[in-house]
This record gives structure tokens, C-alpha cells and sequence, in this order.
């Protein structure tokens, strides 16, 4: 009788794993059976042709994915480890406070508050060319003749892109160090402090250690959505000019819905999705190392 | 004498290079909120005056009221955009809500097989990047016949925030102590009593939190909303930011408006959650 009642857990988990299978898990093997196909949203029967890994072919020799691709890692690179920095920085300036602590939090908490379709469109006002806040103040301070074309040159947009995209996630980092730091024990620093480590050393030995944890959550949540990036990109720029900040999400959605080209955009879809994993995956076991290696010293 | 005095100056140096910082770090944080907050209340020609005008010399609330008015006058539907994003984000929240505390539930309060490996599966749904998801999604929808419509877009969203409420719940039920609900069911409550009337109460505040941080979500939410909405019959506030952009030119001072509208209620929101927010996704980090 009691083998076959399924046990709490099982129980408890099946409306969450239902859900997921319904709307992530079987509609993701649909696509990758379609990645095989030269499927075509014009043209249903052609779901039914299979064409092997020609799609896949097609891709891996397709320069312009690889562009993408790389544009897409270099961004995530620069953008996470940055927000790291920043996060921590600011993290300290505020622990340091020591007045209106209260409000300085809520404030940093801001940008997280922003949609990412509402950062990228506040970015591309203020980075406009012609009626920007940025070329604005360069242009009244006298730093500049010309006006700055932000979104119209490559770099300078890749760079546009970058700031927008880290001003709405440092805030993440910040508030997660932030509570490790509020919630580390004051004895180690003061024992460090009396053995005669200098500040630097304090910060580096035994804070940051503790800190760790806090930043690899913060991690791991980035990268959850990192993907969200695409809406920033989308509004800010489109992929454009002429592809020179498209990155690997932007090339999705032009292939699938402007292109209509279904097959080969899922095939492509398959390598964000593997890039997403990864990284996940990764700082997954830094939050777990990172975190036994806390539970060993205190 | 002299080295006190030096290092008396040092410490004033320290404290203003503090202060300077933290103003800065503060300004570059809150500029482009207000720069927008101020754009949505100045008339057109002063947001594209060459040389720019800094003060602004009229005030005006004139791009609300003619969001408000209607089709007609302000140009976009911002008001049944506005419905279907209340409706869609509320439902899914509810709903992932329900699943995520007996998700969480379980993972705090059970031991089974393969628990590690659940959870990071559960977070893997998570990664897929939404662009990707709307692939097949769109297909399948077509299938269904139900693009364009709120179901769609609830049913996308409860599994979008499936996986992060539960590791928001989990947490939280890991902070009350498992001797209370073992003390209420020795004193002879059920186990399903002892959730309700003693575990759920503690956890309420984090649970409310994850509920807001999954509205918020929602709400905010565009890459699957832009592929699987067609009409006014769903179309969220996301989506409906991109009708200022369909032309060459952009109604900024528009645009700037609706960003103001979308904004508000979310500022609200995670203001009154912030606390809860940080301690349910930081309570595993150190006693793991």
C-alpha cells in the first residue's frame, strides 16, 4: 500500500516539473528536432524533411555567426567580471557609510528596479548623437567640437551597449557583497588587524574570502539572465549598424522571424542555450566550493 | 606632534575621497532615472533645442494626459496595454507562487535522491535564453491557437518563474527552524496544520517578497512577450514601448512617459521588499 502513494517530495516537485517540461523542456526538443530540419515558418511541410546536420554545416561555416558568438562571450566577459568590480566597489563605499545607510541601499537598488527594454531605450536617449544627455554635456563642457556618433560607430556602440548593460546589473552584485559584508563576523578582521596585517591584507585574506560566496550568488543569478541582454541590444541598436553589434541573440530572432528561417535559427538557438549552461554550470560549483571553503575556516 | 598632525590629515582626506565617491557612485546610479522622469515632463522642442536647454523653462504634464486619453489622441492603447500587463503578471504570480512553496517546501524540509542535481536541473530551465525559447514556443502556440492571447503569455511566464521563486521559498523555509512545526505536530497538529499555521506565518514576508520579485519579472518581460503578442488583446507594456519607435522618428517625450508609467509601480514594489529579497537568495550561502 504504501509503495505505491508517491512520497512527499515527488509529490510536491510535480507541479513545478510538469510545468517546466510543458513550456521549456518539450517545446526545446521540438526545436532540436527542427534544427535537423530546413524547417521554414512559410512552409510547414518542409518540418518533415530531414536534412542530417547540414543546418549545423551551415552555421559553424557562416562567419557572421562567429562573430556574433564571439561578440556575444566578450560582451558577457567584460560586462560580468566589471559589474563584479564595481558591485564591490560599491559595496564598500556603502558599508563604509556611516550615516544614512538606509537610504543609500535603497537608492543602489535602483537600476535593478529597470526593465531591461527601459534601460536600453533610457541609454539610446542619452547616447543620441544629436539631442543626448551625453554628447549634450560634451559638447556644453566644450570637450568636444562634433557631435559623437555613440550608436552609429561600432566600437562606440559595442561600448554604449557594454555601459547600459552594466549600469543595470551592478546593482545586483553590490546588494548581495553588501549583505556578506554586513553579515560577516567582526572578530577575524579585528584578529588580522591586531596580528599586524596591513588594510590591504585584511581585505584581501580574510574579507574577500567571506565575500565570495555572496558574489558567486550573485553570479549565478546573472547568469540566469544574461539572455536579457538581447533586449537591451534590440532597442539600443538592433544588431546594427550593419551588424556590428549584433550579437549571437539578435541573429536568433532576425534568422527566425525576419528570415523565417526556423531550422537554422533553433540550431543556433542550441549554441546560446549551451552558452548559457555553461556559465551556469560554472558558477554553480564556484558557489559550492566556495562556500565549503568558508564552512572549513569558520 | 608632526606626525599626528599628518595623520589627522590623512584620515580628513580619506573620509572626503569617501564622501566624493560615494556622491558620484550615487549620481551616476539615479541620472538617467531622472533625466527621464524629467524628458516626460518638458515639451518636444525643448528635448531636441540645439544648443540644449539645460533649465527647463515650462513644466508640464501634458504627455500623461494624452497617454491616457485614448487611441485617438495619444497615439498608442497605453491603456489596454496596461490591463493585459496587470492581468498576465498577476495571474502568473499566483500560479508560481502555488508551485514554487511546494517546490520549495520540498527542497527545504525533504531529503531524497538526487536533490543537488533537481535543483541545478531546475535552474538549467532558467538559462534558456528567452529568445531561444520563443522558437519553439511560437510554433507550438501557432499549433495550439493560442498566440496572442493572455493564457499564452501567463502559462510562459508561471514556468519562467518556476525555478527562481523556488530557490527564493526554499530559502526562506530553511530560516525557520524545523523544531517548531515538530513541536506543533506533537501538540497534535497534522502536518498540513503545522505548514499553515505555524511555517507559513513565519515565511510569509520572504514568500510575499519572491511573489513580487515574480510579478516584477513579468512585468518587465520582453523577449518572449514581443514574439507571442500580435494585438491589443495581449500586448504588454514592453511590447507596447516599441509602438514610439514604429517610424523613423521617435516620440521621445512619449516614450519617456510610458517608461515613467511602467517604472512607478515596480519602484513601489521592491522598495518594500528589498529586505526579504537579500536574505531568502543569501540564507544558503554560509551554512550551505
Amino acid at each position: 500500500m504504501k509503495a505505491r502513494r508517491l512520497s512527499a517530495p515527488t509529490l510536491l516537485l510535480l507541479p513545478a516539473v510538469i510545468v517546466l517540461a510543458a513550456v521549456v523542456v518539450v517545446p526545446l526538443i521540438l526545436s532540436f528536432y527542427s534544427s535537423f530540419t530546413p524547417f521554414r515558418l512559410t512552409r510547414p511541410e518542409t518540418f518533415f524533411t530531414f536534412i542530417g546536420l547540414r543546418n549545423y554545416q551551415r552555421i559553424l561555416s557562416d562567419w557572421n555567426f562567429w562573430v556574433a558568438f564571439g561578440r556575444t562571450v566578450l560582451l558577457l566577459t567584460v560586462a560580468l567580471n566589471l559589474e563584479m568590480l564595481l558591485g564591490l566597489g560599491l559595496a564598500l563605499l556603502v558599508e563604509k557609510a556611516t550615516r544614512g545607510q538606509r537610504v543609500l541601499r535603497t537608492i543602489m537598488m535602483f537600476p535593478m528596479m529597470f526593465s531591461p527594454i527601459l534601460v536600453g531605450f533610457q541609454f539610446k536617449f542619452m547616447f543620441n548623437d544629436n539631442i543626448g544627455l551625453v554628447n549634450n554635456a560634451l559638447q556644453s563642457l566644450g570637450l568636444t567640437e562634433r557631435a559623437i556618433p555613440w550608436l552609429i560607430d561600432g566600437k562606440l556602440a559595442f561600448a554604449a551597449i557594454s555601459i547600459a548593460e552594466i549600469w543595470s546589473s551592478t546593482s545586483i552584485f553590490a546588494i548581495l557583497i553588501l549583505a556578506g559584508l554586513l553579515a560577516m563576523p567582526k572578530e577575524p578582521v579585528e584578529a588580522a588587524r591586531v596580528d599586524g596585517c596591513t588594510p590591504w591584507q585584511t581585505f584581501r585574506y580574510v574579507t574577500l574570502p567571506f565575500v565570495m560566496p555572496f558574489a558567486y550568488i550573485a553570479m549565478t543569478i546573472r547568469s540566469l539572465d544574461v539572455a536579457r541582454a538581447y533586449d537591451i541590444v534590440k532597442i539600443m541598436t538592433d544588431g546594427g549598424p550593419a551588424g556590428r553589434t549584433e550579437l549571437l541573440w539578435t541573429l536568433i530572432a532576425r534568422t527566425a522571424y525576419s528570415d523565417a528561417r526556423m531550422g537554422q535559427a533553433n540550431a543556433m538557438a542550441y549554441f546560446s542555450i549551451l552558452l548559457s549552461i555553461v556559465f551556469t554550470v560554472y558558477f554553480f560549483r564556484k558557489l559550492a566550493a566556495a562556500r565549503t571553503q568558508i564552512g572549513a575556516e569558520w | 606632534m608632526d606626525a599626528n598632525a599628518s595623520a589627522r590629515l590623512k584620515r580628513r582626506i580619506a573620509t572626503v575621497a569617501h564622501r566624493v565617491g560615494l556622491f558620484l557612485a550615487m549620481l551616476v546610479i539615479c541620472l538617467p532615472g531622472l533625466w527621464i522622469v524629467l524628458s516626460s515632463l518638458r515639451p518636444t522642442v525643448e528635448i531636441m533645442a540645439k544648443p540644449p536647454v539645460w533649465i527647463p523653462q515650462q513644466v508640464s504634464f501634458d504627455a500623461y494626459v494624452a497617454m491616457f486619453s485614448g487611441v485617438g489622441k495619444g497615439g498608442i492603447p497605453v491603456l489596454d496595454y496596461f490591463r493585459n500587463s496587470l492581468i498576465i503578471s498577476i495571474t502568473s504570480t499566483v500560479i508560481a507562487i502555488a508551485i514554487g512553496m511546494a517546490g520549495g517546501y520540498a527542497f527545504a524540509r525533504h531529503r531524497f535522491r538526487g536533490k543537488s542535481a533537481m535543483f541545478l536541473g531546475l535552474m538549467l530551465t532558467r538559462t534558456v535564453p528567452g529568445i531561444a525559447l520563443s522558437l519553439p514556443l511560437f510554433f507550438v502556440y501557432a499549433k495550439l491557437d493560442i498566440i496572442d492571447t493572455h493564457f499564452g503569455l501567463i502559462l510562459a511566464y508561471v514556468a519562467l518563474n518556476v525555478p527562481f521563486t523556488i530557490w527564493l521559498i526554499d530559502g526562506f523555509f530553511r530560516q525557520v527552524p524545523k523544531d517548531l512545526a515538530e513541536a506543533a505536530q506533537i501538540d497534535g497538529c497534522t502536518r498540513w496544520q503545522a505548514f499553515w499555521q505555524v511555517e507559513f506565518p513565519l515565511a510569509g514576508p520572504g514568500i510575499a517578497s519572491s511573489g513580487i520579485f515574480a510579478f516584477l519579472t513579468s512585468w518587465n518581460e520582453f523577449a518572449l512577450a514581443s514574439q507571442l503578442t500580435r494585438s491589443i488583446n495581449s500586448k504588454t507594456l514592453p511590447v507596447g514601448l516599441l509602438d514610439y519607435t514604429a517610424e523613423f522618428t521617435i516620440d521621445w517625450r512619449g516614450m519617456c512617459a510610458l517608461a515613467v508609467v511602467m517604472i512607478v509601480p515596480a519602484l513601489l514594489l521592491t522598495f518594500i521588499v528589498q529586505k526579504h529579497l537579500v536574505g531568502g537568495l543569501t540564507s544558503g550561502a554560509v551554512k550551505g
